[in-house]
This record gives structure tokens, C-alpha cells and sequence, in this order.
């Protein structure tokens, strides 16, 4: 029986008044799967990552998501669908008016859940993200790494079908981006939920291959030597066209000019 | 190289009324159907209405104490300052009050919402909370219009009150002229047409101001720089619109309802 992939782009393009940013993008994220997206600043991954749960739209092609095509859904029917995704902004994107409690639990306010569960669930989802403390501060209150964790704490609270992270670990001390690499990882090990990042972080994109979260040291250890993790592969966007879409092995390998000097 | 600005602003401007009258149908008719944000629109009648209590307040008073001044040294050269109370009244609740309401809210809050939805735009606020599901015109647009329409209702009032109470201030202890026969007058004066007139406003006046500080803080571009002038243009376009609607309604009210 054939698998039903998670996210599939076909032949996908958009503009925004002038040339293309993306050009006959086809891709697709199966269930379980890690899609690492890399490239350069400015190059459209972020706008990918916004295209896949319909908060752009296309100009041509098509995107399913969960099956369904949402190139050209309303917007009242995206909505449902978009609960199903969690996404993990840039700069966190929580809101600064809202304390901690209150960002992490905005989808459970809205469907009106009772506030013992709303609290029991959100301190279930920050003490996956280590930041229980935080509970009843305000994002200005926050660091930068602390803000994206909180972010994360909020894609997770309804355990999502599908994990979209825009540069998570961008402009944060190597550190910190290790904390969230960690934490990235211990949710594709641990809930084997798929995901897209985005990341022009290497480093960030190498490791996420070469480990695996072990549960019971509750801490991301090496593979042996020589294994990656079968299950995250990547993708490459250079001048608005998808240059590479493959393996670690396939990327080391890769005999395109560009993806050699990225990777050098 | 002229004719080419022409056509692009023409097209612009064309373009920025269709996409305004399109977020001002959807923002208007999302109060008829599910979901709706009550606690929303609480706070923000919080928010419009009693933090502009107190500028509406002053800015009535005063203008109601103005008109009583200028009037009374040309009344006076006709013996007529008995009529002093006619004339503040009835120009505070059918012009005066609505319009200075509406421009005073204005000035607060159309810069208020569009600075903050701008600011929320230009953070991915508005991204992420339709990326968690939430409809932001129906989360914080709507709520926003309902409660701005709602208020400006109940300002208008309280601007029209101090308005005649500042007249009257006047009257007595500037003019040293009789302060019952002021208000007796005020009061008899006034009909329906003309209380009619005056409340009917304020509902145009709110949605302009809501509709207008909502569309232009929702479009914001171009980060901090991108905010400050989306706030400029909701101010201005909001106060000349509320002028303009102002002429529209008074012109149809007088048709409907002509003077005696």
C-alpha cells in the first residue's frame, strides 16, 4: 500500500513583484521524516516552509498537506488543518502580551479547555523544553534561546502531526543552538513526529544525522561511526530552484558545484 | 514619464480601496458567524471606551465652552443671547459632538490599533497565530470594529453632556447671563431629528476608525519604519474619512428628516 506522504510539493512557484523566489519546487516529507533545508540567507527557505501549511499561497503547482491539496483551499478551511501542524518561527513569534502560560496554551484557550488541564498540559510541554520556571513570565522577560524553546513548547502542546522550524537555531551561541538541536531531536526519536527545518547551520544539520535522542540518559548521543539516521534527509535551494534532494551520503557526494562550495 | 506616475498612483489607489472595502465586508459580516471573541471585545471597549473618557471629556467641555463665547458677542448685536443654549446644543449634538469624537478617537485609537497589528505583522505574531489556527480578523479585527462602534456611541453622548455643561459654564460665569433660561433652552430646542442625527454618526464614525486602523496596521511592511507609517496613514486617512462621511450622512439625514 502506498504511503500517503505527509507534505508533497509538485512543481510548485512563486513571486512576490519580480523574478520567482521558489521554481518548480517537487518534494515530499513521508511520516516520520526529518527534511533538513538548507541554503543561503535570502534564498527562499523560509517562504517554503510557509507554503507547505498555506500561509502563502502558489503561484503554480500544487501542495498537499495531509493529503489534502491547499494551494487553493479557503482560508476557513485551512485553519483546521493548520492546528494539525505545529511551526516554530524565526524569532520565536511569541505573543509579547501573553505571559508564557498564556502563549504555550493558545490553541487550548481557544478551544476553551478547562484551565486545570490547560495548566497540567502546559507544564507537560515545558518541561520538554526544560523552561517549567517560566511558566508565568512575559516573552520580554525571556533570552533569545529561551524564547525559541518556548516557541517549540507551543508547536508541541496539541502533539502535532507534522513540525515545521524556521531557522531555529539562528543567531543563538553555538550552546544554545545545541540545547535546540536537542530538543529538535528528541521530538523526531521520541514522538517520531515529521518535520521541515530550515537551517543554513551545518553544524546544526550534521548533527541532527549523527545522533539519536537516548530517552532513558534523557540527552542526544552519538551514532556509531559511520550510521546517520535514515529517516532525516535533505534538501538544498540555490537560486530559487531545489538543487539537492537526498541523503547525508548524497550531500557529501553531491558533484554540484554549489552544494560543494556550501559544503566547503 | 508624469503620465506613468499618474497610472501607477491611480492604480494604487484603486487597488488600496478594493482591498480596504474587501477587509471591511469580511471584518463587518464575521460578527454573524462562529467563532466570535467576546473576551476580545470587552477589553478592547475597556481600552476605547473609558481610556478616551477622559479627551472626549475635556475636548467637549471646552468646544461647548468656545461655541458659547463666540456665539454670545454676535448673538448680542441682535439681542438674541437668549438663544445662546439653542445654538450650543444643537450644533454639539448634530455636528460638533460626533465629529470631534470621531476625530479625537481617531487620533487615539485607529494609531493605536494600527501600530500594534503593525507591530504584531512585522514580528510574525499574525503569522504564528494562523499558523496555531486563529483567524486574526476574527480574533482581533472584528472585536476591535464592534467595540469601537459600541463606544463611540456612548462618547458621543458624554461629549454632547459636557459640551452643553461647558456652554452653560460659560454662559453663567463668563457672560454673566441667566444659566436656566440657558439650559431651558438647550433643552427645548432640541427633536428627534436632531438627537437622531446626532447618534446615528458615531456608528459610521466608530467603523471608519476601527476598519481603517485595522486594514492599514494588518498591511504593514517594511519593519519599525513600516509601522510608524501605517500609523500615520490610519490617522489621517481614518480623520479625513470620518469628515467626508460626516457630509454624506448629514446630507441624506436632512433629506429624510428636513429642518423645520
Amino acid at each position: 500500500m502506498d504511503v500517503v506522504p505527509v507534505v508533497a510539493f509538485r512543481n510548485v512557484s512563486i513571486a512576490f513583484d519580480g523574478p520567482p523566489v521558489l521554481e518548480d519546487i517537487s518534494f515530499s516529507v513521508g511520516p516520520a521524516e526529518t527534511r533538513i533545508l538548507l541554503g543561503p540567507a535570502g534564498v527562499g527557505k523560509s517562504v517554503l516552509l510557509k507554503l507547505a501549511n498555506g500561509l502563502l499561497r502558489p503561484d503554480s503547482g500544487s501542495i498537499l498537506l495531509f493529503g489534502e491539496e491547499i494551494s487553493h483551499m479557503p482560508e476557513e478551511k485551512l485553519f483546521p488543518l493548520r492546528t494539525r501542524a505545529g511551526m516554530v518561527f524565526q524569532e520565536g513569534a511569541l505573543f509579547d502580551s501573553l505571559t508564557v502560560r498564556d502563549n504555550v496554551a493558545y490553541q487550548l484557550i481557544v478551544e476553551r479547555v478547562p484551565d486545570d488541564e490547560i495548566d497540567r498540559r502546559v507544564l507537560d510541554a515545558l518541561r520538554f523544553v526544560q523552561l517549567e520556571e517560566t511558566f508565568s513570565i512575559y516573552p520580554s522577560s525571556l533570552s533569545g534561546g529561551m524564547r525559541r524553546r518556548v516557541a517549540i513548547a507551543r508547536a508541541l502542546i496539541r502533539q502535532p502531526e507534522l513540525l515545521l522550524y524556521d531557522s531555529p537555531t539562528g543567531g543563538l551561541d553555538p550552546v544554545t543552538s545545541t540545547t535546540i538541536i536537542e530538543l529538535v531531536m528528541k521530538e523526531r526519536d521520541v514522538y517520531r513526529t515529521p518535520s521541515i527545518l530550515v537551517t543554513h547551520r551545518l553544524q546544526d544539520a550534521f548533527t541532527l544525522c549523527t545522533h539519536r535522542f537516548d530517552a532513558e540518559l534523557n540527552r542526544m548521543v552519538r551514532l556509531p561511526e559511520g550510521e546517520t539516521d535514515p529517516n532525516t534527509t535533505f534538501l538544498m535551494l540555490e537560486e530559487s530552484h531545489l538543487i539537492f534532494d537526498g541523503s547525508l551520503h548524497g550531500l557529501l557526494h553531491s558533484e554540484n558545484p554549489f552544494v560543494r562550495e556550501f559544503l566547503e | 514619464m508624469a503620465i506613468d506616475h499618474i497610472e501607477r498612483t491611480a492604480k494604487q489607489l484603486v487597488l488600496t480601496v478594493q482591498d480596504y472595502s474587501l477587509f471591511a465586508y469580511r471584518a463587518f459580516t464575521n460578527l454573524f458567524t462562529e467563532p466570535r471573541y467576546w473576551p476580545e471585545f470587552l477589553v478592547q471597549s475597556d481600552i476605547i471606551g473609558f481610556g478616551s473618557a477622559s479627551i472626549v471629556l475635556l475636548s467637549g467641555f471646552f468646544t461647548g465652552g468656545v461655541l458659547a463665547l463666540q456665539s454670545a458677542a454676535t448673538l448680542s448685536q441682535f439681542g438674541a443671547t437668549a438663544v445662546t443654549g439653542q445654538f450650543v446644543s444643537i450644533t454639539m449634538i448634530r455636528e460638533l459632538g460626533p465629529v470631534l469624537t470621531g476625530i479625537m478617537v481617531a487620533g487615539r485609537n485607529a494609531s493605536s490599533m494600527a501600530s500594534e497589528l503593525g507591530s504584531m505583522v512585522v514580528t510574525e505574531q499574525i503569522d504564528a497565530m494562523r499558523a496555531l489556527g486563529v483567524d486574526p480578523m476574527r480574533k482581533l479585527v472584528t472585536p476591535r470594529i464592534f467595540a469601537c462602534i459600541s463606544m463611540l456611541f456612548f462618547l458621543t453622548i458624554v461629549a454632547d453632556a459636557f459640551g452643553i455643561l461647558g456652554g452653560g459654564a460659560v454662559t453663567v460665569f463668563l457672560n454673566h447671563q441667566d444659566g436656566p433660561q440657558y439650559f431651558s433652552k438647550a433643552w427645548e430646542s432640541l427633536r428627534y431629528p436632531d438627537i437622531i442625527q446626532g447618534l446615528v454618526k458615531p456608528l459610521f464614525s466608530g467603523y471608519i476608525i476601527a476598519s481603517v486602523g485595522c486594514f492599514y496596521g494588518m498591511r504593514t511592511t517594511g519593519g519599525t519604519q513600516g509601522v510608524g507609517r501605517s500609523t500615520i496613514q490610519a490617522v489621517v486617512n481614518a480623520s479625513v474619512l470620518i469628515i467626508l462621511v460626516d457630509f454624506l450622512v448629514t446630507r441624506v439625514l436632512l433629506a429624510l428628516f428636513p429642518p423645520l
